[in-house]
């Protein structure tokens, strides 16, 4: 195996460097390419002198145009931002306006555009070729946060910060094949597409609305080594039936807390495959990974100052510095990213028991439902517009099966709401879900005579 | 216990039990069918074909947060969440399984 070319400037610059073997290849559900020709050859060759030094949206139909554009774009334009398959028409107008975009690059069916945007079509099936040289502009990639309120929340990294956590494989080692749940135009992802592109590796996609069992059988297929994604997608493999349709030798869990059960489940469905999970977030870059099959994280992570990576706990929360943090927030909102002694507050709560740290949840309430994030107060909004309903508190309530799930707590109006509890819960229900992604209204309604005051004076939004 | 889940995960043929011959209580049963049917009607969801034993929860037609809003109901009714307090390092495949999870859990 070659070692990886995280030195180079671009993403092309990096598989010229890396000359990946045939066996390369990124897969998706109905294509197949040579991550070597992609090195020469791509989709939007043809639209250099257009896009050369320009702030591009990208939005593409799925992940195999993602990943195409992606490395088409990366050193050519100034600025890329990566749109995830949800972005929602009427938010682009923010996200073009908040990072200055002046061009977006698309397949398929034209998105609605906002004005003043070029818009520049193509065919991730029609490649072209590229020039020889590489492109040297250090492009700045800007990403959705996971955050959680419907405005976007962006943040800028370099490619350098980007792939800094990428580890230099063994000489001489087995081909790797990556494989990940997420979509990799979020930042879980993007890590797995950028480890495949740097070290000339093999990556198998999932196509959008892809059942598990079928995405199972197809990493199977592609003889997947390595694949990540969070503990609700791992749980949702588990389930599946189908998850020894592979046997890979390394699984990685991020973007929630890797419980216990869900640890010890994967051990016993792949005895010996490397269980890790990871901490990383699209705003603290990668963190650390865990591999001893124990929850949480021991405490010499943070007492002794480990490589690249500094961590402490202020106020309950887990701070993080490292140069693969995002440069910044993108947008007018200009909010700091790190606090002044360079460190970013994660959000994130731990408690140390003995040798160990273990996370307890988000700060502020902050409920994490299969790694979406969803701002209670957002809910609470919506349920609060309800005739019948005079106040309510929505909290998080643990779920073996996606991490955690919305409940709410609803005071009902003085004489305003119907004598019967059903009625009125199935009604604010009906309400939140005409106004709400699905995974943000309440799992459960409890009609409460008043909401519990904590000693702040705020009402106690407590896990149950 | 752990070589029965491992042949589970192994996706070989499971031993030809039925559910009467696990001795299943009733109640705990019906309360489970019960709930799959009000979530699906709750959100949306339609099952594909009829429930039974055999119908392996991925594919049901009911999805993750479905799922968790059965798994918090039952937790609620039953007072048990065999997902979080066995011992065994198990995630059911079909339904069948899961009323035995939740049938050896409840007794």
């Amino acid at each position: 195996m070659k070692p990886p070319c995280t030195s180079a400037t671009c993403l092309r610059g990096a598989l010229l460097a890396c000359r990946p073997g045939p066996a390369a290849i990124l897969h998706a559900a109905n294509a197949a390419v040579p991550l070597a020709e992609l090195a020469r050859r791509g989709p939007l060759a043809r639209h250099r002198d257009r896009l050369a030094g320009r702030t591009v949206i990208l939005c593409a139909t799925d992940q195999f145009a993602a990943a195409l554009a992606m490395i088409g774009l990366d050193g050519l334009v100034r600025r890329m931002v990566l749109c995830p398959p949800d972005v929602s028409p009427e938010h682009l107008a923010h996200v073009a306006d908040a990072t200055g975009a002046d061009a977006l690059v698309f397949d398929g069916e034209p998105p609605m555009t906002p004005a003043g945007l070029e818009r520049i079509a193509f065919d991730p099936l029609r490649l072209g070729d590229h020039p020889a040289t590489v492109d040297q502009r250090a492009t700045e990639w800007v990403m959705f946060t996971s955050g959680t309120s419907g405005v976007p929340k962006m943040v800028g990294h370099t490619l350098e910060g980007l792939t800094g956590a990428i580890p230099r494989p063994a000489a001489g080692g087995e081909p790797i094949v990556w494989g990940t749940f997420y979509d990799i135009r979020r930042y879980g992802g993007l890590q797995i597409l950028l480890r495949a592109i740097v070290g000339g590796a093999s990556m198998v996609l999932s196509r959008d609305g892809e059942p598990v069992g079928e995405f199972l059988e197809r990493l199977g297929r592609c003889g997947t080594t390595h694949i990540s994604g969070t503990p609700s997608h791992w749980r949702r493999a588990l389930m599946s039936g189908r998850a020894q349709s592979m046997s890979p030798m390394v699984v990685r869990l991020s973007g929630e807390i890797a419980d216990q059960a869900v640890l010890d489940a994967l051990a016993a469905a792949w005895p010996d495959a490397r269980i890790g999970h990871a901490y990383a977030s699209t705003e603290a870059g990668v963190g650390f990974e865990v591999t001893d099959g124990l929850e949480g994280f021991p405490s010499r992570l943070i007492d002794e100052a480990m490589g690249a990576v500094e961590m402490k706990v202020v106020d309950g929360s887990l701070r993080i510095r490292s140069d693969r943090m995002a440069r910044s927030y993108v947008g007018a909102s200009e909010m700091a990213l790190a606090e002044a002694d360079g460190f970013v507050d994660t959000g994130d709560l731990v408690e140390r028991r003995g040798q160990r740290w273990f996370f307890l949840g988000r700060r502020g309430g902050v409920i994490n439902i299969g790694g979406l994030k969803v701002n209670p107060e957002e809910v609470e909004a919506v349920i609060n517009r309800h005739p019948a309903v005079s106040v309510s508190l929505v909290r998080a309530r643990r779920s073996p099966i996606t991490g955690a799930i919305v409940v709410a707590d609803v005071v009902v109006e003085a004489g305003g709401a119907p004598a019967d509890d059903d009625a009125l819960r199935q009604s604010i229900l009906e309400h939140c879900r005409r106004d709400l992604p699905r995974f943000k209204a309440p799992a459960a309604i409890r009609i409460v005579p008043a909401l519990e005051i904590g000693a702040n004076g705020k009402a106690v939004r407590a896990h149950v | 216990m752990r070589a029965i889940l491992a042949r589970r995960l192994m996706g070989e043929p499971r031993a030809g039990k039925t559910h009467s011959e696990l001795k299943p209580t009733m109640s705990v049963r019906d309360q489970i069918y019960g709930e799959f049917a009000r979530t699906a009607a709750e959100q949306e969801k339609v099952i594909h074909g009829a429930l039974a034993d055999e119908t392996v929860l991925l594919d049901s037609g009911l999805d993750s947060l479905c799922f968790a809003i059965i798994v918090s109901r039952l937790e609620d009714e039953l007072g048990v969440d065999p997902f979080t307090t066995s011992e065994d390092f198990y995630f059911p495949v079909t339904l069948g399984d899961f009323v035995s999870f939740y049938e050896a859990a409840v007794h």
